[in-house]
Parts: structure tokens; sequence; C-alpha cells
């Protein structure tokens, strides 16, 4: 639960809301001014979601409890769901095997 | 059909093009609507961040920041950072719309999400319509998108708060992010940027202020910039 106050957290919501807009309205808006992405920031955008995502998501199963722990019922829960993330691509697949792993391990615990 | 000047045309098949894919976005917007609540936010702008946002990914790793006191900064500055994506879809988008006018520009652009940008772009590639028809068929796919990320974000938002702690349906949020994140690795400079990123947030979780994140995914993409290529 935050401590954030909801003032703060509504300015939260509306820059990042306007931030959003403004990245999709981009060259939408701006075509015949700029015509195109030079190939660097290109080929780091279309990098973002993945390091992102990976950034994000290693230390949710890697420091589940706080502290460092690979033997966590979340990291086994997570790895296990990777694979059936990366084989299926499938995100009804991937929730239902992740939760009913850690649900398992958890009532074996 | 794909030619008729009828409006509803394009419309629906947008909308139908996006059908089933629908059938993922509604558990991730339920996880959305909850992880708000759970988070600490009050209902109403637990809700109102979707329709104002309307962005899972970023709403997700918001909502994972705001829940651990990070700081004001760093949550605004790893939303954008994962949006800023759609700067690439804008610019793919832009030609075909190139003829619109400001608010349907506007309006047009607020709508883009991953998928509707998806089911887009190979539509323009392979069919030659009139702009109208276009952006008719993109508004389909686009608010077809967006009326679903409402109804599921809005009943996790009503759910969240009845759902029990026991249950630890927090770990759907890293779930969600992995069901994301394999599709996002496509080649090399993925690959590298994803295992690079991984390992040094991991490394660098100890980082005041949430930081890690940020500077692990910076980590990241300059691996997969530099080491990517070929």
């Amino acid at each position: 639960m935050t401590t954030h106050s909801p003032t703060l957290i509504w300015l939260l919501l509306g820059v990042t809301a306007a931030g959003t807009w403004l990245f999709r309205l981009s060259f939408i808006a701006l075509l015949g001014r700029i015509s195109v992405i030079p190939d660097l920031a290109m080929r780091i955008l279309k990098l973002i979601p993945a390091a992102v995502l990976a950034a994000i998501l290693a230390p949710s199963l890697t420091h589940a409890s706080g502290a460092f722990d690979l033997g966590s019922d979340r990291f086994i829960a997570g790895l296990i769901a990777a694979v059936v993330a990366w084989r299926t691509k499938n995100v009804l697949a991937t929730i239902g095997v992740g939760m009913g792993l850690l649900w398992t391990l958890q009532a074996l615990a | 059909m794909q030619h008729s000047p009828d409006r509803r045309g394009p419309f629906v098949t947008g909308l139908l093009d996006l059908g089933p894919i629908l059938v993922g976005v509604f558990p991730f917007g339920l996880i959305a609507g909850i992880a708000a609540v759970d988070a600490g936010l009050g209902s109403v702008q637990a809700y109102a961040t979707s329709p104002i946002v309307f962005a899972g990914a970023a709403q997700l790793a918001m909502m994972d920041l705001i829940a651990r006191d990070a700081a004001p900064v760093v949550i605004v500055a790893t939303a954008l950072v994962i949006n800023a994506r759609f700067v690439m879809y804008s610019a793919a988008l832009a030609p075909a719309f190139r003829e619109l006018g400001p608010i349907r520009k506007a309006y047009g652009a607020f709508v883009i999400t991953d998928q509707s940008f998806a089911v887009s772009v190979v539509r323009f590639d392979r069919i030659d319509e009139p702009l109208a028809d276009r952006f008719a068929y993109f508004m389909g796919a686009s608010l077809g998108l967006w009326g679903t990320w409402q109804i599921s974000s809005l009943t996790g938002v009503v759910l969240g708060a009845e759902l029990p702690a026991e249950w630890s349906l927090d770990f759907a949020i890293p779930l969600v992010f992995m069901a994301l994140l394999f599709p996002a690795i496509k080649d090399r400079g993925t690959t590298i940027a994803a295992i690079t990123a991984a390992i040094a947030a991991v490394a660098l979780v100890s980082l005041p202020l949430n930081l890690g994140l940020l500077v692990a995914a910076g980590i990241g993409l300059t691996a997969g910039a530099i080491w990517g290529r070929g």
C-alpha cells in the first residue's frame, strides 16, 4: 500500500497520460516536417519492450521476498511459467500455470 | 465488403480482426485493475488510470512502483520509457494518416495500441483503400481494444477490493510481463537486450528509489544496440 497522497497520484497519472499521448501523436502530427526516425533511434526503440520488461520481471522472481532467493515458491513457479510463456506466447496459459503452481507450492509448504 | 463505401464495412472488419486478441487482453486488464486497488489507489483513481493512460504494461509497472512508494520521478520515467515504443508506431502509421484532419489525428493517436497498430500496418500494406476506410478500420480495431480494456480493468477494480491477500494475486503481474516479454524477443538484438537487462536489474536491485529498473533497462538497450547487429 502506497503512502503517496491522492493528489500526487493524480499528478503522476496526468503527466504519464499526457506524455504517452504525445508519444502516440508524435510522428502522426509532425509528418511533413520530420519524415524519418534516425536509424540508431529506431534500433533502440525496437529494443525497449524486451529490455524494460526483462528488467521489471527478473527481480520480482529472484527477490520475491526482498532478499535474493532462487528457492522461493515464486521463483520456481515463475521459471516454469516462463517456459509456458516462451513456448505458447499465451497470456491466459501463462497466468494459469504460474498461479496454479504458486498455489500448489504454497499449499505444500 | 472491403471495398464498400459504407463506413461500417472497414470499421467492423477492424473490430473483428482484433477479436481473437481480445481474449488475451481481458485477463491482462483484470490484473491491471486489481493491481491499482492493491497499490492503494481509491476506486475512482484506480479506474481512471485505464481511460487516460490506456497502456497496460506501463499501468502495471506504475502500480508496482506506486505500491512500493518509489520516487515520483522514477514512476513517471519508467512508464514513459515503456511507452516510448509508441513513437515507433506513430512513425509507421503517419504516412497512412497524413491527410487526416487534426482532430481525428488527435483522438486516433490517443487509442494506438500494440495490437491495433499491428493489425493496421498489415492491412494498409496489403490493401490500398481510401483514407476514410483506413481510418475506420484502425478505429474499429482500436476502439474494440479500448472498450475491452475499460470493461476488464473496471471489473478488476471492483473485484480487487474483495479478493483476499492469501490468493497472492500480485504474482499475476510478473506473469503478465512474462507473457508480453517473450513475443518481444524476436532477434539477436532483443535477446541480448533482455538477458543483459534482466541480469543488471537483479544486480542493481538495491539501488535507491527503485532506480535499478531504469538503469538496468538502459544497460540492456546499450548492449542490444552494440552487439545486436547482424
